[in-house]
């Protein structure tokens, strides 16, 4: 078995005492883990850093083998992000959601795309929080758990949409939730494409997301807590906010 | 396998299990402390022995030691008010040999870690938070890997550290002494140029 493609690291860790162990999301085999060897070494190791795009041979014996993989580097991102507290922590929370909720080998070329262009947005230091907020929906919906904001769940309009039920994930309009309004999760409207994010929309954004990640998705991904590297972002940006 | 006895191979086995060796070069480490068994072997195993009951982490910086606070933590010209914190003991021995910096360290024994469910209590971040205080400590050198976990450990601990006063400084990165930029990975590039100073 012996396949080439492209993708970002998601994670590493020692194997032996000279290889790794490496988890990446590729664009035509979804999230694939392997043996590098030499991974350990002071040559391999640098660019096996989480965020850096890779060229990417695999090769087993049999499928269901972990498999070798060699790699070359053609982009780190690390570098560029090191010093960035809160890029760090986007690039930390970026990768762990990944490794945590991709089922193995299931190509998800869409979702690929948005996170590269996550993963570049984050190391370029362009304004990425709402990027990071639009790929975390983007994210539910590969996973089966997409929200749906295009019209109010009980009234049909598009005007006016204000909040999203919390079981339904259906965007409901301020006027139609009414006495209920306590009860729903608020929909900033940078997410209906209304303007610039402002720190506090990112916040309540990222509120919305973690609420259907932790309460729809996890309970589905064996009932595990969601990445820490998640809660830690969500904490600095709700701090700027 | 071979013929020898059974005490023997248990010896080549344990030893291969040593950071740079495999079976082959154990077996012949273990036949050269063999042949050599009274001017090197018998010391060795009593010098392990000993090593094996008295070391300890140092209760105050997490050093390896013999006894309760490590050399460094006792010698009072080492009380710079600068504490080196790093990742591991290893860190620990390649500050010394640099012979630059007179102050004391804080091992962490690790860096934070989602996927090793490593938290700050198990690197010992609030002993360095609680040193900071007792000892009156002016400055905290973050001397910890330049990789993701070890800048988001150090990025955490700066926010550990940011009501109590002290300066937080962290080792420059970028070009290595004898480095040629042709060899250099774009990451470490970047972030020399970022550091760029005044010549």
């Amino acid at each position: 078995m012996e396949w080439r493609d492209e993708g970002v690291l998601l994670s590493a860790r020692g194997h032996g005492e000279s290889a790794a162990i490496i988890e990446v999301f590729t664009a035509g085999h979804g999230r694939h883990a392997g043996v590098v060897r030499g991974g350990g070494s002071r040559r391999i190791a640098p660019i096996l850093q989480p965020g850096a795009q890779l060229s990417l041979a695999w090769r087993a014996r049999l499928d269901a083998h972990i498999g070798a993989f060699t790699v070359e580097p053609i982009r780190s991102r690390a570098g560029a992000i090191l010093s960035d507290r809160l890029a760090l922590a986007g690039l930390n929370s970026t990768a762990a959601l990944l490794a945590f909720t991709l089922p193995e080998r299931e190509p998800h070329p869409d979702l690929y795309a948005a996170s590269l262009a996550l993963f570049d947005a984050l190391a370029e230091g362009s304004d990425w929080p709402l990027l990071y907020l639009r790929w975390e929906l983007n994210l539910l919906e590969e996973m089966g758990f997409g929200l749906d904001l295009g019209s109010c769940a009980l009234t049909g309009s598009r005007e006016d949409l204000a909040y999203v039920s919390p079981r339904s994930g259906r965007a409901v309009s301020r006027g139609a939730a009414g006495e209920w309004a306590d009860r729903l999760l608020p929909l900033p409207p940078a997410l209906l494409g209304q303007g610039p994010a402002s720190a506090a929309e990112i916040a309540a954004g990222l509120r919305l997301t973690g609420h259907f990640l932790e309460n729809h998705l996890a309970p589905e991904l064996g009932h595990r807590p969601l990445p820490e590297a998640r809660r830690r972002l969500v904490a600095l940006l709700s701090r700027t906010a | 396998m071979t013929d020898a006895p059974a005490e023997i191979e248990a010896l080549i086995e344990m030893m291969a299990r040593l950071p740079g060796l495999g079976p082959r070069s154990a077996r012949r480490a273990a036949l050269h402390l063999i042949k050599k068994r009274g001017v090197l072997m018998a010391p060795l195993a009593e010098t392990m022995a000993q090593v094996a009951r008295s070391a300890r982490e140092c209760v105050n910086c997490g050093n390896i030691t013999t006894t309760d606070l490590c050399p460094i933590c006792t010698a009072e010209k080492r009380a710079t008010g600068e504490i080196c914190v790093v990742e591991d003991v290893a860190d620990l021995w390649a500050m010394e040999r640099s012979g630059t910096f007179r102050g004391r360290y804080h091992v962490l024994g690790g860096t934070l870690s989602a996927l090793d469910a490593v938290g700050p209590e198990e690197l010992r971040i609030p002993k360095l938070v609680a040193r900071v205080a007792d000892e009156g400590v002016r400055e905290v050198i973050l001397a910890l890997n330049a990789t993701v976990d070890g800048q988001t450990t150090a990025h955490y601990i700066a926010e550990a550290l940011a009501g109590t006063g002290v300066t937080v400084t962290s080792l420059a990165q970028g070009v290595p002494i004898g480095g040629e930029l042709d060899y250099l990975d774009d990451g470490t590039i970047s972030a020399a140029l970022r550091a760029r100073k005044a010549f």
